[in-house]
């Protein structure tokens, strides 16, 4: 019974979180077009290139969040 | 194939002789007892949160894929851009996961991921399907490396006929094997950080200077011709080139860490915390590989393949050549050599963990458990040591006498096979609801249908699902994992109920999860 709890205490709702990441860069319509560029790169790749860092705040975010 | 370039080879050689001195120093780093597998094999698992950061980027974002990434977007363009996406969701997946597997196999001495399948569910067999899918996935990954170091040899010039022309790459591999044999995993772990600064240097050297020199990203976007700007739009009634690209990045973010390599770099770390504090800065390195993906666009622009010095390199090493070409077109030859050795170097710190990682399965899951079952800690240590031998030199033997391209296909069927120990592995790290054989039943299939899916398409990684007059081409290794869980998952109350009582014990406690 202490295990379970100990478990369910394991989660934290921060987690949620994670999921931004993983549709704003796994659904390809909502990226595929070259407008509007950013000094000349197609939106396609800057949005992209743009997501790693948003993913790393955010999971920098959920470690501060979650960390005893 | 141009003339050798002197000042280039120059300083590549001396990095090369500065790397290989740090590779056998690193034995005396954070100093251990390198007759003890933990500590040959994991670095003693004292890496901090900066050493595990270049360690852990320099084995997964390896040379090959900075030479295979721009390749991919001069011949195909914008499909190339996978890579960003795949390495964005890994990490999610590393700060979850992996450092329950980190503190579990602290607490119970594992050091592969079979030792930990073996002593969750029991089961030697199942431990030595993951052993055995680990360490057939590495060796192709191995001599993919060397690809990349054949690729920038053959870009300084150096060429010729029979054994001369395999020379440097032999000298590279014994110097590799060599250091490995001696210092362990700090070798790598220590050249990770000198490859890295390097890697960083050219990639934002080339980011600035070469679009510089092209006019300006506008001008180098506009060289690329539409088809290969963007994704193909969907027809009617396919997920056409949108499923592929997605499933690309999800498939292969899941099995990236059930490599042993990786896994390997991971279970280093001094604590659970550095993985996690990882998560949030390996994306630095994601961060580069995109930018690395664009070199692809600039050597599209800089009309490299027309140019007639480079036609022998294209014609040799195909599109793989164009970074190489970039980098001499775009630099002077003092910085050609400093990039030249990045990628070589680059290329030798994942083959080193590789080669451990895979030194380390064989040595506790196969030899331990079905060969000599009581070594003792100075032998089992040993035995990994020649391993790690026997493996490279079979990587390079598989490199000189085998088409580079047997290789590649070889690398993708290692994709589809690694990640059916998904299941067993990363699922584990959370439940043993699954029973064992269960698991192994849907290791089996997945495996077969995966191989046999990627046959049917001529050895391509996307395979064209068929389902009520829909298509979804996506990633083969995605779909069949998916059946694997399927399969165990079915199996799983099946197989409890026929054998209820003969079910192995789990020897590992919930609290061993955890700090």
């Amino acid at each position: 019974m202490d295990d379970t709890q100990r478990q369910r205490s394991e989660w934290s709702w921060w987690y949620l979180l994670f999921l931004v990441q993983f549709i704003a860069v796994l659904w390809p319509p909502f990226y595929n077009t070259a407008e509007p560029y950013w000094i000349g790169i197609p939106f396609f790749y800057w949005y992209q290139l743009l997501w790693v860092l948003i993913g790393a705040v955010l999971t920098a975010v959920i470690y501060l969040a979650t960390e005893k | 194939m141009q003339d050798v370039n002197w000042v280039a080879l120059a300083i590549f050689v001396l990095l090369f002789a500065f790397i290989t001195w740090l590779g056998f120093a690193a034995a005396r780093w954070r100093k251990g007892d390198l007759d003890l597998l933990h500590e040959w094999g994991l670095g003693g698992r004292r890496f901090g949160t900066v050493v595990t950061w270049f360690l852990v980027g320099g084995d997964a974002y390896t040379a090959y894929t900075f030479i295979a990434v721009p390749a991919l977007a001069f011949g195909a363009g914008a499909v190339a851009f996978f890579a960003v996406p795949y390495t964005i969701v890994i990490y999610p997946i590393l700060f979850l996961v992996f450092p329950r597997l980190w503190y579990v196999c602290h607490k119970r001495g594992y050091i592969t991921a079979g030792d930990f399948v073996r002593g969750r569910f029991g089961n030697r067999w199942l431990a030595l399907a993951i052993a055995i899918t680990g360490i057939v996935a590495t060796m192709p990954y191995i001599a993919l490396q060397l690809v990349g170091i054949q690729v920038v040899i053959g870009a300084l010039g150096i060429s010729g006929t029979g054994l001369a022309a395999d020379l440097p790459l032999i000298i590279a591999f014994a110097v590799l094997a060599a250091f490995t044999y001696s210092s362990g995993l700090r070798a790598p772990a220590s050249i990770a950080i000198v490859k890295d600064i390097l890697i960083y240097l050219t990639a934002f050297a080339a980011i600035i200077v070469i679009p510089i020199e092209l006019g300006g990203f506008a001008r180098i976007f506009s060289a690329v011709p539409a088809q290969k700007l963007l994704l193909p739009v969907p027809g009617p009634h396919t997920t056409g080139a949108y499923g592929s690209y997605a499933t690309l990045a999800l498939g292969s973010a899941l099995a990236l860490f059930l490599y042993p390599h990786t896994l390997t770099g991971i279970l280093s770390a001094s604590s659970g915390a550095v993985v996690r504090r990882n998560a949030a800065l390996l994306p630095g390195y994601s961060f580069m590989l995109g930018l690395l993906a664009l070199l692809g666009f600039f050597a599209l622009a800089a009309g490299l393949k027309g140019l007639p010095e480079f036609a022998a390199g294209f014609k040799q090493f195909g599109n793989n050549f164009a970074v190489p070409a970039l980098l001499l077109h775009g630099f002077p030859s003092w910085f050609v050599g400093i990039a030249f050795a990045a990628i070589g170097i680059g290329a030798l710190v994942p083959a080193a963990i590789m080669s451990i990682a895979a030194a380390n399965l064989y040595t506790r899951n196969i030899h331990r458990e079905f060969i000599n079952k009581n070594p003792t800690a100075r032998q089992e240590a040993q035995m990994a040591k020649w391993v790690s031998l026997i493996v490279k030199v079979g990587a390079l033997v598989f490199i000189l006498f085998v088409p580079t391209q047997f290789a590649i296909q070889l690398q993708l069927l290692g994709g589809i096979w690694i990640i059916q120990t998904l299941p067993a592995v990363l699922l584990g790290a959370y439940t043993r609801w699954f029973n064992s054989w269960a698991l192994l039943v849907g290791w089996a299939l997945g495996s077969y249908a995966g191989t046999a899916m990627a046959v049917q398409v001529h050895l391509t990684p996307t395979f064209p699902l068929t389902f009520g007059g829909y298509t979804f081409p996506g990633y083969t290794a995605f779909y069949t994992v998916i059946l694997n869980l399927v399969v165990a998952l079915v199996l799983t109350p099946l197989f409890n109920a026929i054998s209820a009582r003969k079910v192995a014990p789990d020897e590992t406690l919930a609290a061993d999860y955890q700090a």
